[in-house]
């Protein structure tokens, strides 16, 4: 029988809204030292990261954050070209094997170097899309109006997830000290700044171990108990942009009712309400007490965050069922659940 | 991103790719002026053609079916300003559409004329048309944009007139010429009618006798006009009936020199008259009417003047 596999560190960056002069391994390498420290093991298992060449502008830049690490002798590592998230979905299956018992996941990313919304436009598809140049928050208010005229939201309850998360954000000493959202400007109708992520450089390191390494690494581990991820068309004129159907799916799957707390990659104000709606988190469910993406957003490791701050409400011992989720592609196209328990039978 | 790049990623004369025989057919009528999508085994039309049924998997059917090239707006965003990889370079809406035929939907960009923020015509569920380039190369850009479906017309109008306003109207113009307000007073009724008519229009019978009546008067009813008119300020204005003082009959002219929302029935107000050096024989010396610093006359004093 496979043992049960949990998140027994979190670590990250106090995130910056500006470029402070440090280059990704340098941001990376105080969070590894930190985990290393924390958990008391120089070597792990198994080491898998998820970063993006484009947003550091050049090809195989995450081989370099592997100086953090400490690569030799020669270490079993992967890298996976999306959010962190799926780099720890990857170090899950790795433990489910049976072939370690330790493993390491990174993610990091600074999105003060580069124009994000026009970085993600040639990352779409390059037939139908890349060419008229659509970019990232122009799709992002696409699905913003689909999901505001079918649900009737108003643009005031965008605000209003825009305002909570920013509160939340100045509580968390991790996240950026953002204002109260003013009348903004649209960014894009119906979207306004305060419904964009902010500019963020960050990183941040989880460990997952499996039965007794986990006992031994972690009083409380946060065990994994159900772990899925799903994706829906990448067109996106070929679904409903006004639902999940992917997350949905993989909520069910990863056994999303019942959490107490969930952290949802929700890069946009409207996202959270789909998502929400999608995972079927009632008001009883307390939704990004750490800020979430609308108070830091250090991309490529926003989502492990997720994971990172969900577990953590199990480590303190202020909740016993969680879920960390993130998302990946344009319009919430790929999403992924993980629920984490203080009991690993859930 | 406030400081000038100082590395930069690129492909100098860009990426090749390979299309295939699906998304190439695709591109292949775009530059023959013509939209298509494919079917799927379960008779779904797919825009753009793709290989596989997102929603089995299995191959679609290779079968391409023309679609459009009208469709429905099916969600849009407003782009206030625009980025320069952009395709428009004034602000624009991008938007899904439904081609006519089709059961998914295009991204593209739709014109929908030069404004600054989205006309109200632009909703989910407009009707639009590509606009096609002359030259088109077998891209998603052979469509320059698409724009909304022709559903009216402006029609010139103009007709000439050598138009006389009748003696009555000449001798208050005369006055209005030289600043002076004039009616007549009915020799029956006794009410004074500005501007006159010759007629008393309550008795019917000729009237001559001149009065002069002064440029004050009082409010009895009123419009909040929104549509611009070159004859007014600017919008919203007022238009009002106003009851000069000594008068028995309203007369028709705006009111300025306040907001529109503070108007009200039994205000007072005095004309406002152009420089005298403007005046010529129209009413137009009268700019318009402006509000007295006296109290509103109660509406039992002007109820019979509606």
């Amino acid at each position: 029988m496979t043992p049960p596999i949990a998140v027994v560190a979190f670590v990250q960056t106090t995130h910056t809204g500006h470029d402070t002069g440090l280059s990704e391994t340098e941001l990376l390498a105080p969070v590894i030292t930190e985990i290393k420290e924390r958990t008391g093991r120089k070597r792990f298992g198994f080491t898998c990261s998820g970063s993006n060449d484009y947003l550091a502008g050049a090809p195989f830049s995450f081989v370099a954050a592997l100086d953090a690490v400490g690569a030799w002798p020669p270490i079993a590592e992967s890298h996976v070209e999306m959010d962190a998230a799926w780099a720890l979905y990857e170090a899950w299956v790795k433990l489910l094997s049976g072939e370690t018992d330790t493993a390491l996941v990174y993610g990091f990313g600074k999105t003060s170097q580069v124009d994000t919304a026009e970085m993600l436009t040639v990352q779409l598809d390059p037939y139908h899309l890349v060419p008229l140049g659509v970019d990232g928050v122009s799709l992002a208010a696409l699905q913003a109006r689909a999901y505001l005229e079918r649900s009737g939201a108003e643009e005031d309850d965008l605000t209003a997830v825009a305002a909570r998360s920013r509160a939340a954000g100045r509580a968390n000493p991790y996240a950026l000290d953002l204002p109260e959202p003013s009348d903004d400007a649209y960014a894009v109708a119906p979207l306004r700044a305060s419904d964009l992520p902010p500019v963020t450089d960050g990183a941040a390191a989880i460990v997952l171990a499996s039965g007794d390494a986990a006992r031994d690494l972690c009083e409380r581990p946060a065990w994994i108990t159900g772990f899925d991820h799903r994706a829906d068309p990448h067109s996106p004129g070929a679904r409903d942009l006004s639902r999940s159907a992917s997350a949905r799916l993989a909520g069910e799957r990863a056994g999303a009712a019942g959490v107490q707390v969930a952290e949802l990659h929700a890069r946009f104000t409207h996202e959270e309400l789909i998502l929400r709606e999608a995972l079927g988190l009632g008001d009883d469910v307390t939704v990004n007490p750490s800020g979430g993406p609308l108070a830091a957003d250090p991309m490529m490791a926003t989502g492990l965050i997720r994971i990172g701050e969900a577990a953590a409400r199990v480590h303190d011992g202020t909740a016993t069922r969680v879920l960390g989720h993130a998302a990946s592609g344009p319009c919430l196209q790929q999403n992924l659940v993980c629920v984490l328990s203080g009991d690993h039978d859930g | 991103m406030a400081s000038e790049p100082n590395h930069v990623l690129e492909f100098p004369g860009g990426y090749t790719r390979s299309v295939g025989p699906v998304i190439g057919r695709f591109l292949s009528e775009l530059r023959d002026g013509r939209i298509v999508g494919v079917r799927t085994a379960g008779g779904r039309v797919l825009v753009p053609p793709a290989e596989y049924d997102p929603d089995t998997g299995e191959d679609t059917t290779r079968e391409f079916v023309e679609v459009g090239p009208a469709g429905t707006v099916t969600t849009w965003a407003w782009v206030p300003e625009p980025r320069p990889g952009h395709p428009l370079d004034r602000p624009f809406a991008w938007a899904l559409i439904r081609p006519d035929g089709a059961d998914t939907a295009l991204l593209h960009a739709l014109d929908v004329g030069d404004h600054a923020e989205p006309p109200r015509l632009l909703k989910t569920g407009l009707r639009v048309r590509p606009k096609w380039r002359a030259e088109r190369t077998g891209g998603i850009g052979d469509i320059e944009c698409f724009r909304p479906e022709v559903t009216m017309i402006t029609a010139p109008t103009r007709l000439e007139y050598r138009l006389r306003g009748g003696r009555a109207l000449d001798r208050f113009l005369e006055g209005i010429e030289q600043g002076k307000i004039i009616g007549h007073r009915c020799d029956v009724c006794g009410q004074v009618i500005v501007p006159m008519k010759g007629l008393c229009p309550k008795d019917g019978v000729p009237t001559t006798q001149e009065v002069e009546l002064p440029d004050t008067g009082t409010v009895t009813t009123f419009a909040v006009n929104n549509l611009p008119d070159p004859r007014a300020p600017e919008v919203p204005f007022v238009s009002a009936y106003i009851l000069l003082d000594g008068a028995g009959l309203t007369m028709l002219t705006l009111v300025a020199g306040l907001p529109a929302d503070q108007v009200r029935m039994g205000m007072r107000v005095r004309a406002a008259w152009r420089p005298r050096a403007e005046w010529t024989r129209a009413m137009s010396n009268i700019k318009w009417f402006e509000p007295l610093d006296e109290p509103d006359v109660p509406f039992d004093d002007i109820k019979d003047y509606l």
